[in-house]
């Protein structure tokens, strides 16, 4: 009993590290750099992040929740297609698509040169909106981080009781009145809940807002640390983006309580609204525009770009690229899923208050930017080698020196740290399907919990438990920030390496590492499809 | 005087599949009528028809002298002044109780709405409540906001769709008593649809008995009993058996039944008949020398309710009071009070 709550208490502790170091750094005292920091760029970063999240808070809510009432209230030529399809952007970091649509739209861009022969423009001579700013950051984001609006308000509306929309109209209301005073209100826990899932991955971002050369948190963290060399200035610094992120986990938390209060018991899905003419075309042309935006457009242009510079770049180099991302990404999936086990059946066998917020607490890395967790990983490992070297030297007259804080172990770390949430709700998800009853009669039976562990509850899971190994092996590969800090010297990955060739401007090159991620981006997108059809099937 | 409301020939149709056929209907004002019927018999179906949810294939739907609904056109749900408390109550779960009831007057001024809400929370006795949220409410709570909130537009005519089927047993007559009562006190028109039989004789002042969406027999609640139209509402109705037997010239029955009263009009001599026995028809009687052999036994509280067998082994049932206790395999003696017997043509 006490083993195991001893086990999930030091676990738990251990993966809130990096997050209390950061916090930690508050009260350490703030150094000339920071003062300097907090006199010119501070409020910048404050006001960009704002800035970025409002833009893409109202992008995400705009383009999903017109998604989910496309693909959930109305019958259209193309919906059931749309509906899985829509998702697809999941699979589009933004990062890439950011390169992608900048390739697209620059100056020497296909778009702009087209308009320049056909209206025999020069430089300087019209007006173009600049890509690389504040506003097309927005875009980006929004264009790739709306399907977790879409994906919970398109459940919320197809749960929404056919009675509720009936009683409405039965009142007075029309059909537009009762989907903005009726549907709309009832979504909107899970509105919220989306948005600031979508917000979270605003804050996290690097990639993106890097090339764009906007200033926010993530930015400011990079350069206090490379470029000025002051780690505990960039933990304090990465401790006020934790303020946001806590204050979007609140939001997060307190619209999915509420949600609870309106789920109906009623399981109709409503009927949808029959769409001919032009109002079909209309939905259609949406659809059609979001997916072409948000996927479509860029990943043609990828795929074309990929295909004019493969023979320069599909090598050994590559090879070894693909396959240094795909050792990390499977260590790390492998790593989280035996702590999501760990925690997973210990809160399932000792439920209890202690053993319930240490998995809480373990799973909050889901809202910590990659950026903020490999500065709080960097610090007490850094701190570890120092030590373990001093130690060393004083005893063998041997210098370890950076043993632990330039290696694979750091990254991973920050890895489970970031990731061990995914994993954890696969595995719980996977869990609760298996009745307590199951786990008692096999005990009553004589099963030891590792028998029942391993006989019963780890053929049930196995489904979940691929689930797990693969939404984790996908995010690592897609990580930029977190492994940008931490790699060891000279250890590259797909991300990074699209990364750097995007940084010099070799746009076409950094095509064949980019859509490689796309490419196995695109598995989740396909598991959820998946478990879409099946619920659906369920509800038909 | 015309009707409140009056369904004429109303068809609905699910693609080729027909839910309702050929159903006429009318209600007085402050009537309450009823659709009863066994699952999947259309009541639901013409209720929703009457709302304005499904269209009808044909007739039409009339209310208070205006034309709802015919094959070719339809008034939208929502300009029907038809009011319907739903089967899950369908409260919006984002607003509270107040602003649930309120949601039909938006029509009325700020301060004309808020004393209607008042005025409705204590027409259904939960004054107080107005700020109280659905979920935080009690079932049989949250159907009297449903009830409120329909009314609150005093509409033409209420629907209510299976309105207790949601509650505990034991609630629901005696909710279904008071709900009648409010709706008369007011001279509410209303139609319930429910399948279960002491509901609808609760509630409603005349019952349309559905079978496969057409009208098996509609009537008074005690006409459904006591005179059915034929067999499948004999059944539905009440308890009992349908016996075959056959009477002779005396107007005597086969099978120990008894005689049959010469005035009856289904008397023929040599036909062979079917009898609706209820099961106050067969009564215990210690001293009559009609005896029938026990089959079985269910113990009702206030009465015990025998399974008999006739000679010719088909079995009727027969209720006594609880004390007449005989086992399984032994005889009880009877009386047959054929007096009001319902006979079947064949």
């Amino acid at each position: 009993m006490s083993w195991w709550r001893g086990g999930l208490v030091t676990t738990a502790l251990l993966i809130a590290v990096p997050v209390l170091v950061i916090c930690a750094s508050l009260t350490l005292p703030f150094s000339d750099t920071w003062r300097h920091l907090a006199d010119t760029v501070l409020q910048d970063y404050i006001l960009n992040s704002l800035l970025l999240m409002l833009g893409v808070g109202a992008g995400t809510l705009v383009l999903g929740v017109s998604a989910a009432w496309l693909t959930a209230m109305c019958e259209f030529p193309g919906r059931r297609f749309f509906s899985w399809a829509l998702l697809l952007p999941m699979a589009m970091p933004a990062y890439i698509i950011a390169y992608t649509y900048t390739g697209l739209l620059d100056f020497t861009g296909p778009l702009q040169s087209s308009l320049r022969d056909t209206f025999e423009w020069g430089y300087g001579d019209y007006y173009f909106p600049e890509i690389r700013s504040l506003g097309g950051a927005i875009c980006m984001l929004s264009l790739v981080l709306y399907p977790y609006v879409y994906l919970l308000v398109r459940v919320a509306f197809s749960e929404q009781s056919t009675a509720l929309l009936e009683a409405s109209r039965n009142l007075g209301r029309g059909p537009w009145q009762t989907l903005f005073q009726v549907a709309l209100p009832m979504a909107r826990p899970a509105i919220v809940a989306g948005v600031s899932l979508a917000l979270m991955e605003t804050l996290a971002d690097y990639g993106t807002v890097d090339y764009f050369g906007v200033s926010v948190f993530t930015t400011g963290i990079f350069r206090t640390w490379y470029g000025l060399g002051e780690l505990q200035t960039a933990a304090q610094l990465a401790s006020f983006l934790l303020l946001f992120v806590f204050a979007l986990i609140v939001l997060e938390r307190a619209s999915r309580q509420r949600l609870r209060f309106h789920h109906n018991s009623e399981r109709k899905s409503p009927q949808r609204m029959l769409l001919h003419g032009w109002r079909g075309i209309f939905c259609f042309g949406l659809a059609t525009t979001i997916l072409l935006l948000g996927f479509l457009l860029p990943a043609t242009q990828l795929l074309l770009w990929a295909v004019k510079t493969w023979q320069q770049n599909i090598d050994l180099a590559f090879l070894v690229l693909v396959a240094n991302s795909f050792l990390l990404a499977a260590i790390a999936a492998l790593c989280c899923l035996l702590v999501a086990l760990f925690l997973g059946y210990g809160k399932r066998l000792h439920p209890g208050k202690i053993e319930a917020s240490a998995v809480r607490i373990s799973a909050m890395g889901y809202a910590v930017p990659g950026t903020v967790i490999a500065v709080g990983v960097l610090l007490p490992f850094a701190w570890l080698d120092n030590h373990i070297d001093a130690f060393m030297r004083q005893q063998f007259d041997i210098s370890t020196g950076l043993l632990l804080s330039g290696s694979l172990v750091a990254l991973v770390f920050a890895y489970v740290v970031r990731y061990l949430s995914v994993s954890l709700q696969a595995v719980e998800a996977g869990l609760a399907r298996i009745r307590p009853s199951i786990d008692e009669s096999a005990r009553s039976l004589g099963s030891s919990p590792r028998r029942v562990l391993s006989r019963i509850h780890l053929p049930m899971l196995r489904g979940s438990l691929l689930t797990a190994l693969l939404l984790v092996f996908v995010d690592v590969l897609k990580e930029l920030p977190a492994t940008l800090i931490l790699r060891p010297f000279n250890f590259n990955t797909l991300a990074v390496r699209t990364y750097e060739l995007a940084s010099d401007e070799r746009l076409a090159d950094a095509a064949a590492p980019a859509l490689a991620i796309v490419l196995i981006g695109l598995l989740p997108v396909m598991l959820m499809t998946r478990n879409m059809a099946g619920a659906q099937r369920i509800n038909d | 005087m015309t009707s409140q409301l009056a369904l004429q020939q109303v068809s609905v149709h699910y693609g080729n599949f027909a839910a309702v056929r050929d159903v006429s209907l009318d209600l007085e004002r402050g009537q309450i009528g009823c659709l009863l019927g066994p699952s999947g018999c259309g009541k639901t179906s013409l209720l929703r028809a009457i709302a304005g949810f499904e269209p009808v294939s044909s007739g039409q739907i009339a209310l208070h002298g205006e034309v709802l609904s015919t094959s070719n056109s339809q008034v939208a749900p929502e300009l029907r002044r038809v009011g319907m408390v739903f089967q899950d109550f369908a409260l919006f779960p984002h607003l509270n109780i107040e602003r649930n009831i309120g949601f039909g007057l938006s029509g009325l001024p700020r301060e004309q709405r808020k004393q209607r809400v008042k005025q409705l929370l204590e027409l259904v006795d939960l004054p107080g409540y107005a700020k109280a949220w659905p979920h935080e409410l009690s079932g049989g709570q949250q159907q009297r906001v449903a009830l409120a909130r329909a009314l609150a537009p005093e509409p033409e005519i209420l629907l209510l769709d299976e309105p207790f089927s949601s509650l505990d047993s034991e609630l629901r007559e005696q909710l279904a008593g008071e709900v009648r009562d409010l709706l008369k006190r007011n001279n509410v028109t209303a139609i319930l649809v429910t399948h279960d039989q002491h509901e609808a004789f609760a509630m409603a002042d005349h019952i349309t008995l559905l079978q496969d969406g057409q009208v098996a027999q509609a009537d008074t609640p005690y006409n459904l009993y006591h005179r059915p139209n034929n067999e499948f509402v004999a059944e539905f109705i009440g308890q009992g058996s349908i016996v075959t037997a056959r009477v002779d010239q005396a107007g005597r029955l086969d099978n120990q039944l008894g005689e049959l009263d010469k005035d009856h009009h289904h008397w023929h001599a040599g036909d062979q008949l079917r009898l609706l026995l209820r099961p106050d028809d067969i009564t215990h009687a210690p001293n009559s020398k009609k005896r029938l052999r026990v089959t079985g036994k269910a113990f009702r509280g206030a009465h015990y309710l025998y399974q008999l067998e006739l000679a010719d082994g088909q079995r009727v049932p027969c209720l006594t009071p609880s004390h007449v206790d005989v086992a399984i395999g032994e005889e009880l003696p009877v009386h047959f009070d054929l007096r009001q017997i319902v006979i079947f043509d064949r």
